[in-house]
């Protein structure tokens, strides 16, 4: 199976609201909120590390799921938001010019 | 506000954060309109490297919309680094105010490029004769339409601000007209609002009850005339539990200088995040907590007045008219004439002018002290 890689879109505004991130499209302006494991996933979307890795180190650990189980929901999750042009997904490692923006509080 | 929007300011107030600021990043402007309430000159503004530290704390501080006014923006040389890191480095949600007559093809491409929520435009009138009577700046009208054509070809959102005043107070639904026409929204503003030193000369240029009361009439503005000139049903202790407004609470204002103050339009200093950390105004400045402790309840006069589940009462208007917890006239006058029915305020200085001009006879003194002798 290949290896699928996230980075946040920086064209999106975004702040994290009492460990929930606040996520404004910069295609038109529409407002979301990632929950907790979609935050995980926005907050881990490095542009380098594969989403099996973040699945594993970083879901697995905060919540009791099946790995297998939550690399495909993990999976589905990614490609919607990035449907939403909120994060960018590739099979190849992306780079990003601010791994650490819109990490507040 | 989208109900998501308000369920995120709801969060925010109960966390105690500061979702929403108002940076001016200049007060010099290349208009001279003759209704502001700014003094042009500059007094120091902020270097671009105190912005962006600003900028830092706010982002620290949990800040999601930072809206860039003045003064024009545009005429600050380091607008777009300001812009690029506020947008790329900190990821807020940018909102501008400008008068936009700085921006042309190449501006608004850039702006499309960096990624801005919306662009604000004051436009004061469909014709030029008369916008450009108040802006000072002869051919500004055209240059600000074509400045939101260039926006709008970008595919960016972009918002007529029509501020009413006696010299354009015939002209709002042309300028409604062509708002629609360039595919822009448009809003509203009936509220002169006295200069920042407490000046309020500029006050005579708000438009008076009669036209005040023909707009909130205009169904095309308001919708259902009726409801919305209603008196609002009695409050009861919920309802005067509420907070009077957003400054202070989820929203503050930083001045070009870096004050900090509950709002644009309530200039009392709380801190200075030239020496002061952004969050340690917004969390321990005594005054923004006095701002922050006020509720409905406490208000002075406006407790007993029958508009208090509806009025547009401003704190900030109140306390440049001498108390924050007072009532606010040019309010005051906004509910008379949507209402018909005058504000406890106003009701009360009817009866205080009553008193001075009331003459009485007085008995003639008896044993009367020597002049000047205290009793």
């Amino acid at each position: 199976m290949s290896k699928l890689y996230m980075a946040r879109n920086p064209r999106v505004a975004a702040r994290s609201l009492d460990g929930e991130m606040m996520i404004m499209s910069g295609r038109d302006s529409t407002l979301f909120t990632l929950n907790k494991t979609a935050t995980i996933l926005w907050q881990s979307a490095d542009g380098a590390t594969p989403l099996d890795e973040i699945v594993k180190l970083r879901i697995c650990t905060e919540f009791e799921v099946e790995p297998a189980e939550a690399l495909q929901d993990a999976e589905t999750l990614a490609r919607e938001l990035a449907s939403h042009e909120i994060l960018q997904i590739s099979e190849e490692p992306i780079p990003q010019r601010n791994p650490t923006a819109g990490e507040s509080r | 506000m989208s109900g998501l929007l308000e369920e995120l300011t709801a969060k925010a107030l109960r966390r105690n954060v500061p979702i929403s600021v108002q940076m001016d990043l200049t007060y010099r402007c290349n208009e001279r309109c003759v209704h502001c309430y700014l003094d042009h000159d500059d007094h120091g503004e902020m270097t671009t490297a105190e912005i962006k530290r600003v900028m830092d704390e706010m982002a620290e501080a949990g800040v999601f919309i930072l809206t860039f006014s003045g003064g024009e923006i545009f005429l600050r040389k380091d607008f777009f680094e300001i812009l690029e890191y506020a947008r790329l480095e900190r990821q807020f949600c940018v909102k501008l105010k400008t008068n936009a007559i700085m921006i042309r093809e190449r501006e608004a491409a850039r702006l499309r490029e960096i990624g801005v929520e919306s662009i604000q435009i004051s436009i004061y009138s469909h014709r030029p004769e008369v916008h450009d009577a108040i802006t000072l700046v002869p051919g500004s009208l055209k240059r600000s339409i074509d400045a939101a054509r260039f926006l709008k070809s970008q595919g960016l959102r972009v918002i007529f601000a029509n501020v009413l005043m006696v010299q354009n107070m015939q002209d709002y639904r042309g300028v409604r007209a062509l708002a629609e026409e360039l595919g822009v929204e448009c809003t509203l503003d009936p509220t002169i609002t006295p200069m920042m030193d407490g000046d309020r000369s500029v006050l005579s240029l708000n438009i008076d009850h009669n036209a005040l009361r023909e707009v909130f009439r205009d169904q095309s503005l308001v919708g259902d005339v009726d409801e919305f000139c209603a008196v609002a049903d009695p409050v009861d202790e919920n309802s005067l539990a509420a907070l009077p407004c957003s400054a202070g609470h989820t929203a503050c204002y930083v001045s070009p200088y870096g004050d900090v103050f509950p709002c644009v339009q309530f200039p009392l200093p709380t801190g200075n995040v030239r020496t002061q950390r952004f969050l340690d105004i917004w969390r321990h400045s005594d005054r923004m907590n006095e701002v922050r402790s006020i509720r409905l309840k406490d208000l002075t006069t406006c407790t007993s007045c029958s508009h208090v589940g509806s009025c547009t009462r401003c704190p900030g208007l109140a306390f440049m008219e001498g108390n924050m917890r007072g009532p606010s006239s040019q309010d005051c006058e906004k509910s008379f004439a949507r209402t018909g029915v005058p504000s406890a305020n106003m009701l009360a200085k009817k009866r205080a002018a009553a008193n001075l001009v009331q003459i009485r006879v007085l008995p003639a003194p008896v044993d009367a002290p020597a002049a000047g002798a205290l009793a």
